[in-house]
């Protein structure tokens, strides 16, 4: 454990639970948030607390609590209207709808418009894409000196992945990183972000972006891609531009971000349980279960908010309607009653697909399938290429409470 | 102890004696048998154990719950037949059923 971790352990611990906000950016900043969450999964599993930035809103801290409310969307709604999936409420000028921040029936509709794209055939189809487009990042990186993982290799990958999925210019394919980040980066918590009014306005030159692919491919053949989708599917091809912008957020976001801080929390879990990484090039099998336990590990975003639209009650408390209800992933992930030695970063473990990371219910992953692909075949290339990659320093974390990952991390493989 | 038969989607017959009161996912991920993930442990909350079951077991084993057809809504390959493995429990009456597997789970 780093002295950090140690010094904030103490301090979870010893404070009183009044004062606990879980949602403080700082100690996500720090990479020191677990053991706030230990403390509130031992003592006040269901805990209230008021955020400066958030308001009032719950935290619901262990496995099977979280599972209640992502099962229970009729209790428990995800409409952008009340606030959507995140526990900042934007004022009106800054709401946008997309299908995950919405309940059933427009919900169901609107997602199964994109679902086709990570069907079982056409994930079938675009591994050996993906192997290539893997093996040629990997035999580029520099060799004998000190690199960004971050931007070389998880940005690199997952944007080349997001511009196959929209069918999207591949030259332009950073602006899709750049959007993603725009999109996630929140003024209030992150001083880096962009103002609110100019967020919009980016987000606004990506709607036109995206427009213009609409608009070739509106009247051309379907396509398999996820902007043709949209436009020929009944339910989607009637959306506002806002909807259209909203659902863009989130396709960009949740295929990007997620797989992103995946890829680089993979390899700082393996560089800091090294007898792990010896157990896995011993028997590179074990890619298998190493998947999903990287993907439970680093739990890319760490919450999912709710909204109340009834009373009831979880772990005991009452929660009220109108309520704002953060289920944290990342906290149900450590919990010791639902996942054994939790605590540990094990690449043979027994169950590893049984985690929180994903969520459960009618929102679950779109994509989960698809990513766990990319990250397979990273690591299969990896384990061929390198037996070993330094971190020669340490990581930069991600300045949010939602998207739990990294900005850099220097590493550096032999020459 | 009854048996159920899993056919893969590539054809392949797996059958798997199990005792009853044991769910169809856990028959399946218990000996092994590929293409069943079960990734919520059987609480009908990921649609990962997506089987069809064939006739005419259909009648024998029993409708899908509310939450299951909530779940089943958005799998690929949705059929009449389709059900979640993690709600059918094994019993006598069910003894040599027969379930066809997808191509795969999401």
């Amino acid at each position: 454990m780093t002295p950090a971790l140690a010094a904030a352990r103490e301090h979870a611990a010893s404070m009183p639970l009044d004062q606990l906000d879980p949602a403080t950016v700082q100690y996500f900043a720090d990479g020191v948030e677990l053991p706030y969450f230990e403390r509130l999964r031992r003592d006040d599993p269901v805990h209230h607390a008021v955020s400066p930035w958030a308001g009032p809103y719950w935290s619901i801290t262990r496995y099977q609590d979280i599972m209640h409310v992502d099962t229970h969307p009729a209790l428990f709604s995800s409409e952008w209207g009340y606030g959507g999936i995140t526990l900042f409420d934007p004022p009106p000028e800054e709401q946008l709808p997309m299908f995950i921040a919405m309940d059933a029936p427009k919900h169901d509709e609107q997602r199964k418009a994109v679902q086709p794209i990570v069907a079982p055939a056409n994930l079938a189809t675009m591994e050996a894409l993906i192997r290539e487009r893997t093996i040629k990042v990997l035999d580029s990186l520099p060799r004998g000196e000190t690199f960004d993982w971050v931007d070389k290799v998880s940005i690199e990958l997952t944007t080349l992945m997001l511009a196959t999925l929209f069918d999207f210019p591949v030259e332009d394919r950073r602006l899709l990183t750049w959007w993603s980040d725009v999109s996630t980066m929140n003024k209030r918590i992150n001083p880096d972000a962009l103002d609110p009014a100019e967020r919009m306005a980016e987000l606004g030159k990506m709607l036109g972006y995206f427009t213009r692919l609409w608009n070739e491919r509106v009247n051309a053949a379907p396509g398999n891609d996820l902007v043709s989708m949209l436009a020929h599917n009944p339910a989607t091809r009637i959306m506002s531009p806002l909807e259209y912008m909203g659902n863009l957020v989130l396709l960009i976001v949740g295929g990007n971000d997620t797989t992103r801080n995946s890829m680089t929390g993979g390899l700082l879990a393996l560089h800091q349980h090294p007898e792990q990484w010896a157990k896995l090039r011993a028997n590179p099998k074990l890619v298998d279960s190493l998947v999903p336990e990287i993907i439970r590990w680093q739990t890319p975003l760490a919450y999912m908010r709710r909204t109340a639209v009834a009373d009831s009650e979880v772990g005991g408390k009452l929660i009220r309607r109108g309520d704002k209800v953060a289920m944290w992933y990342l906290s149900g992930n450590r919990d010791d009653t639902a996942i054994e030695r939790p605590d540990d970063f094990i690449v043979d473990r027994a169950r590893p697909r049984q985690h929180l990371s994903f969520g459960f219910g009618i929102h679950r992953c779109v994509g989960n399938r698809l990513a766990e692909m990319q990250l397979k075949i990273l690591w299969e290339e990896i384990l061929v290429r390198f037996p070993v990659i330094e971190v020669v320093g340490e990581p930069v974390r991600v300045r949010s409470t939602f998207v739990r990952g990294f900005t850099r991390l220097p590493v550096r493989i032999a020459a | 102890m009854p048996t159920v038969n899993f056919i893969a989607f590539d054809g392949r017959r797996h059958a798997v004696d199990v005792p009853t009161g044991t769910t169809l996912m856990r028959a399946a991920t218990d000996h092994g048998v590929p293409g069943i993930d079960g990734d919520c442990g059987g609480q009908c909350a990921c649609a990962t154990c997506h089987i069809y079951i064939d006739a005419p077991w259909n009648a024998v084993s029993g409708a899908r719950t509310s939450q299951e057809n909530e779940m089943l809504n958005f799998s690929a390959g949705l059929q009449d037949s389709s059900r979640l493995a993690c709600q059918i429990t094994m019993s006598d009456a069910l003894d040599g059923i027969v379930v066809t597997l997808p191509e795969g789970q999401h």
